[in-house]
């Protein structure tokens, strides 16, 4: 009961309305039609959500402060967690390496250290690393304790190869592994040259160790025609070698040299292109005592027969 | 003729497109209760074993899926009095049965009791040109059925080809590929008021709903409760409604009369308010709760609070005999009895070759009915209760459900009232070119 109440004529107390019509109003009774259509509940139920969240989403954004205010946060809570003490890396160990190439390693760190490891990129570390012609491969981990491991192979000097641009060391497989001024710098390397010469230095090594015993005279290699060999020695004598069976002849030529002293004699050229058929070219010495036995006349030093005065040559 | 052709061929086309789609709603709007089934057509006829329902006329390929039933308003003698609240009433039964069932309603068929049904039986004759009956002459001894004056503002409800007859082979159910001569059809016509089936037709369509198919209510309770040896056989179908009691009759599986007496249960119940001085609803209670038409010794003893007990005692302390309401009711039956009587001696139920009547509707659980209605209108008299149909549940099985039942049985196997053949070229406009089309079909 209310506290007053209203005397006032056509003032009726209020009484509750009970509804008797069990009639869903026509509305209602739309509405539940509509309801019952899968493609309006797959809507309400899934597009609505959706929308309000985009909605939200896309008016709290659309100020400027907030987007900055949201970035900046983001990058902060980035920051704290990368820059924790549990992914800090303190010291960079390298093993396998030259002290040249240890500083250089250490030098293509972006970072200094102590840093996060979130800032150091390992594969395009090793990539830039890779670049590097000394290195044959590198195994870049960070291992736990803060310490960034770098294992390195490093490529073994084989031979020099002089060509028209300069002296280069290469390895075993004939990849460049530095470059020096004079040949002096590695005098203990065997030396070739020609052109394409890197490309079969394999082979160079063979010969260089199947010409075991005359090595101390071992001038260098010479490539020819990108084919094959010519073994030089000093005094001017050279060997030129088959491209195929390089080896084998040139163990020939050893095996001659042994037993009869071939190259204690004078003979420029001894060519084994033809390892069936070996020739040997005499100096001018040994071609003037023939032609001085037989009563010819004696060549000049470029090999050709001196008309006026023919005692000249000796 | 025409227009019933069409008229026919745009509901069975909405029927064919509810179909198509698996649901179809089932609108029984009577005078004291509307009913709504949601059916869903699974198509392929899918017989579940273990459900315990077999095939049963067939009418396996569809499950009720949901059902709902609430209290008429806006009826009066089976037709709309007050649309608004008819409406009201439709929306609330179809919003419950669409909540049971989950899924949404488009079309509906619905069935009338109402609008004076009045029976007529057409004959039709034509010459078989070809010595052979095919398709297009069945059409055109349906269309040749000479239609008689049913007056104004009748439409045509039903109109089915009971029985064909080449030359004199009678009684043929498919007369086509017949060799004959001759071509006869009888045809049973059941019209209505047009306006009834409008007012229906515009209630239906403001619930947002459309209408897939119409049918009388009297014939719709027939083929829920009789089985099929009686519709056979022959035999007549008393639905005891609210508003009315309906009355058809069958044979040959076809419905051949159908009318309706027009006393129906709500008579028996204002007689009990009357004679009682009881509100209507009290008077409704007794009627169901206590009601019968045999008086024992019992009855005497057996008293009844006038009272209702929700209204409290101090409203009504008397209390009447039982013998006292059986007193009231009886008479009242008894004319609602004698009125089915007239009907069937007028439709000439007594030369039908077997004269099963079968008492469904409400009004049919009144204990005692069945003594009786066979003291009435004949020997061969038993209490129908319509077919059961998958998935129904157990308080929609009572005879009062009958129709709507059979309207279920209607949508998955329309008895088709004309068959779907195509329409008589003499009906096509001339100079159509689907005429020349078919003249030379039908002669090359």
């Amino acid at each position: 009961m209310p506290d007053v109440i209203d005397h006032r004529p056509n003032r009726q107390p209020p009484f509750d309305r009970v509804k008797r019509d069990p009639a869903p109003s026509r509305l209602q009774y739309r509405l539940e039609r509509m309801w019952l259509r899968p493609i309006w509940r797959r809507a309400v139920r899934v597009g609505v959500p959706v929308v309000l969240v985009a909605a939200i989403g896309s008016i709290w954004l659309s100020d400027e402060d907030r987007r900055a205010r949201l970035s900046d946060g983001v990058a902060q809570i980035m920051d704290k967690v990368q820059s924790r003490e549990e992914f800090q890396v303190r010291t960079m160990v390298v093993e396998g390496a030259s002290p040249v190439v240890d500083d250089a390693l250490r030098a293509m760190l972006p970072v200094e250290l102590p840093a996060s490891s979130f800032d150091i990129d390992l594969t395009a570390l090793r990539l830039q690393v890779m670049q590097l012609d000394v290195i044959e491969s590198i195994d870049l981990r960070i291992k736990p304790g803060g310490i960034l491991s770098a294992v390195v192979k490093e490529r073994e000097p084989a031979v020099l190869w002089r060509h028209s641009r300069g002296i280069e060391i290469l390895d075993k497989t004939g990849h460049r592994v530095a470059s020096v001024t004079s040949r002096d710098v590695r005098a203990d390397l065997p030396l070739i040259a020609g052109e394409g010469a890197d490309l079969a230095v394999s082979e160079a090594l063979l010969l260089v160790d199947a010409a075991g015993p005359i090595l101390p005279r071992l001038r260098g290699l010479v490539r020819k025609g990108e084919r094959r060999w010519d073994l030089v020695l000093d005094h001017g004598q050279k060997i030129m070698l088959p491209a195929e069976g390089a080896v084998i002849a040139l163990q020939a030529a050893m095996a001659l040299d042994r037993s009869q002293d071939m190259l204690g004699r004078d003979i420029i050229t001894i060519d084994l292109r033809n390892p069936s058929q070996p020739v040997l070219r005499l100096g001018i010495d040994a071609r003037n005592t023939i032609r001085t036995a037989r009563g010819q006349p004696l060549l000049g030093p470029d090999g050709k027969v001196i008309v006026e005065d023919g005692k000249k040559g000796g | 003729m025409a227009e019933l052709y069409q008229t026919q061929r745009a509901m069975r086309n909405i029927r064919r497109a509810a179909l198509q789609r698996g649901v179809i709603g089932i609108l029984d709007i009577g005078t004291s209760k509307i009913a709504c089934l949601v059916l869903r057509f699974d198509g392929t006829g899918t017989f579940r074993e273990t459900d315990g329902v077999g095939p049963m006329a067939g009418q396996a390929n569809f499950k009720v899926i949901g059902a709902a039933s609430t209290r008429s308003r806006g009826m009066r003698r089976g037709e709309i009095d007050v649309m608004a609240e008819t409406e009201r009433a439709i929306r609330t039964v179809v919003a419950a049965a669409q909540k049971v069932a989950g899924v949404r309603v488009d079309q509906v068929i619905a069935c009338l009791s109402g609008g004076r049904p009045t029976s007529y039986g057409l004959a039709g004759e034509i010459t078989l040109e070809a010595g052979r009956v095919h398709d297009h002459d069945v059409a055109r001894v349906l269309a040749a059925c000479d239609a008689p004056d049913y007056g104004r503002g009748r439409e045509v409800l039903h109109a089915q080809p009971v029985n064909f007859a080449v030359d004199n082979r009678s009684g043929l159910g498919d007369p086509r590929d017949h060799v004959g001569n001759k071509l006869a059809c009888d045809m049973h016509v059941l019209t209505v008021d047009g306006d009834v089936i409008g007012n229906l037709i515009q209630c239906i369509r403001r619930c947002d709903l459309e209408l897939a198919g119409i049918a009388s209510a009297s014939y719709a309770s027939a083929r829920a409760a009789l089985v099929e040896d009686e519709q056979e056989l022959g035999s007549a179908c008393v639905d005891f409604g609210g508003g009315g009691t309906g009355v058809s009759i069958f044979v040959k599986k076809h419905m051949i009369f159908a009318d309706t007496v027009k006393i129906g249960g709500h008579l028996i119940t204002q007689d009990i308010a009357q004679g009682l001085r009881v509100p209507l609803p009290v008077a409704e209670r007794l009627k169901t709760l206590s009601g019968g038409v045999e008086a024992t010794g019992r009855d005497d003893r057996d008293m009844l609070d006038l009272g209702d007990a929700a209204t409290g005692w101090e409203v009504d302390r008397r209390s009447v005999s039982r013998a006292d309401l059986i007193g009231i009711m009886r008479p009242r039956v008894e004319e609602i009895l004698e009125g089915v009587r007239e009907v069937l001696d007028a439709a000439g139920f007594d030369s039908m070759p077997s004269q099963q009547i079968v008492l469904t509707g409400g009004g049919s659980q009144i204990p005692g009915l069945d003594g009786l209605a066979a003291r009435i209108l004949g020997p061969n008299v038993r209490c129908g209760r319509p077919l059961r149909i998958d998935g129904l549940a157990h308080q929609f099985t009572d005879p009062g459900f009958s129709s709507a039942v059979g309207l279920a049985l209607f949508a998955a196997h329309p008895q088709d009232e004309w068959w779907d053949f195509e329409m008589p070229a003499e009906s096509y406009p001339s100079r159509s070119l689907r005429r020349a089309y078919r003249w030379f079909k039908n002669n090359w």
